[in-house]
């Protein structure tokens, strides 16, 4: 790990002036960036904890909009009763996140903000154009199971590995930030960018900026949801691919229809196709699997990750039918 | 050098475990699994992974279990931490859960057995220990090499004093 100093920040005023220093990196849970910072992944010369900042660790969900500070912990929002029966895709995907050490331990705004699990990034030596750009990519030529179908570049095809994120992508979603000139809402599919020329620049938020709420428009489309995630172990494991599925029913028919992915993108992924193949439908069988047929028909394989085309049609057919059957 | 800043500096801190405060002068990159072990002297909390995968070094900061490989030392000051010593009463009776690990022989080697410990005590606090299927997800955060499992179950579900059957898992 390299050097740096350590700043406990006292007020948001007092977190936005050091964040705005040379070098600064904003620590909150520390679960991924400890790991990185240990890594030699990441090395930034000052730290800036906001974890004291108690003000960015409420969650209100009375309003129109539902607002997570960013220093709520993922163990808290998974197991908040309003949100269970309300919003079931966001609390399954923290619930199904990580283990319960770091979900108490890690931040839904710093979460959404983890790094690739890319093994040639992370082992801290192979050419990897996000940890050292102009280098290659290793995996292009290497093991492709769990790079991206989705957003890929050739310069880079390593996946998203959040599910918050992923579930977050399937509802009307903004992430609030800080400056010391004021504060900005980021629309959320806005946040991450799609791997272009330079896949190490990996958000469009800019030096010194914090991320203060995540704000989800209520909705009722919520309560008719499910996040499905497919793992290679039971529990505590990343998506092999996962979907965040909400629907709002007339009926048997479907009238508004979202639908996202994990673990097989560059970025949370909206598949806005599938949500079109369901609205104005009836649901059926067949019509689940339309949906999933629709979420993949872009999909890029690369050698050994195309078994996750036909799992995540699966995926997607089934959270339909879980989320249509639940209660409005 | 970068940015001006020395390339070493001494954060003074003062770290409240098990009761009991400590005053260190610690690098800013030591970890609270490193401070407790190697400044402090408590060698209960144990170094598996150091990558957040394993469980072998959870302890409770303010009552709610934690990975210390993590957690920067410094972002535990003003915490109340309770390492696996912490667990024993003043007078020396092992914690009911120390004692079901040892009747239900929940360990083998037992170098996963404090952090192991220290998360089945949250688990039970959580209450996320009524089914043999919810203690499995529960506990799913500690590795155990030796594969047993079905023991620490068995411990932790004793403590609960529920009598779950084993079921066949969540749905989700």
């Amino acid at each position: 790990m390299q050097p740096f100093t350590y700043h406990r920040a006292t007020s948001m005023a007092d977190a936005l002036r050091e964040a705005a220093l040379p070098g600064a990196a904003i620590l909150a849970g520390g679960t991924t960036m400890v790991d990185l910072m240990r890594g030699d992944l990441w090395a930034p010369s000052r730290l800036v904890d906001i974890g004291r900042l108690a003000e960015l660790e409420r969650v209100e969900t009375g309003g129109d909009t539902l607002r997570f500070g960013a220093l709520a912990r993922m163990a808290d929002v998974a197991e908040d009763a309003f949100l269970q029966a309300n919003y079931p895709a966001l609390t399954e995907s923290l619930q199904l996140a990580a283990s319960q050490q770091l979900r108490i331990a890690a931040t839904v705004g710093g979460n959404l903000l983890q790094r690739t699990r890319c093994p040639y990034f992370r082992d801290g030596s192979s050419p990897c154009n996000k940890r050292s750009p102009g280098s290659g990519c290793s995996a292009l030529r290497g093991d492709t199971r769990d790079m991206a179908l989705f957003g890929a570049s050739e310069r880079c095809i390593a996946t998203y590995p959040g599910d918050w994120g992923a579930a977050l992508a399937a509802f009307d979603t903004s992430i609030e930030v800080a400056s010391p000139s004021g504060t900005r809402t980021i629309p959320f599919a806005e946040l991450h960018r799609a791997y272009g020329d330079d896949p190490a620049v990996e958000t469009t938020l800019r030096p010194g900026e914090i991320i203060t709420a995540i704000l989800v428009a209520a909705t009722p489309i919520g309560r008719r949801s499910t996040y499905l995630k497919v793992r290679d172990r039971r529990s505590y494991a990343y998506a092999t691919v996962s979907a965040a599925v909400a629907l709002e029913m007339d009926g048997d028919t479907i009238t508004r229809a979202r639908v996202a992915l994990g673990g097989v993108a560059s970025k949370p992924w909206r598949a806005a196709a599938a949500g079109t193949a369901l609205e104005g439908q009836r649901l059926t069988r067949d019509r689940a699997f339309t949906a999933g047929e629709a979420a993949f028909a872009d999909a890029v394989p690369r050698g050994d990750n195309g078994f996750k085309i036909e799992l995540g049609r699966n995926a997607v057919a089934k959270a339909v039918l879980v989320a249509a059957g639940r209660a409005s | 050098m970068t940015d001006g800043l020395p390339s070493r500096t001494t954060l003074e801190l003062r770290l409240r475990i098990n009761g009991r405060d400590h005053a260190l002068g610690l690098d800013p990159r030591t970890t609270l699994l490193d401070a407790l072990r190697e400044h402090i002297g408590l060698t209960g909390t144990k170094v598996g992974c150091n990558h957040g995968t394993c469980g072998a070094c959870t302890v409770h900061v303010d009552g709610r279990r934690q990975l210390a490989c993590l957690m920067l030392a410094a972002m535990a000051e003003g915490r109340e931490i309770t390492t696996i010593e912490g667990l024993v009463s003043a007078d020396g009776t092992p914690h009911p859960m120390q004692e079901a690990f040892v009747a239900h022989d929940a360990l083998q080697c037992g170098y996963c057995t404090p952090g192991q410990i220290m998360s089945a005590v949250s688990c039970v606090e959580e209450g996320h220990a009524r089914s043999d299927a919810e203690i499995r997800e529960y506990m799913s955060g500690n590795l155990c090499r030796c594969g047993a499992y079905p023991n620490i179950v068995a411990a932790i579900r004793e403590v609960a004093g529920t009598s779950a059957a084993p079921s066949g898992g969540r749905s989700a």
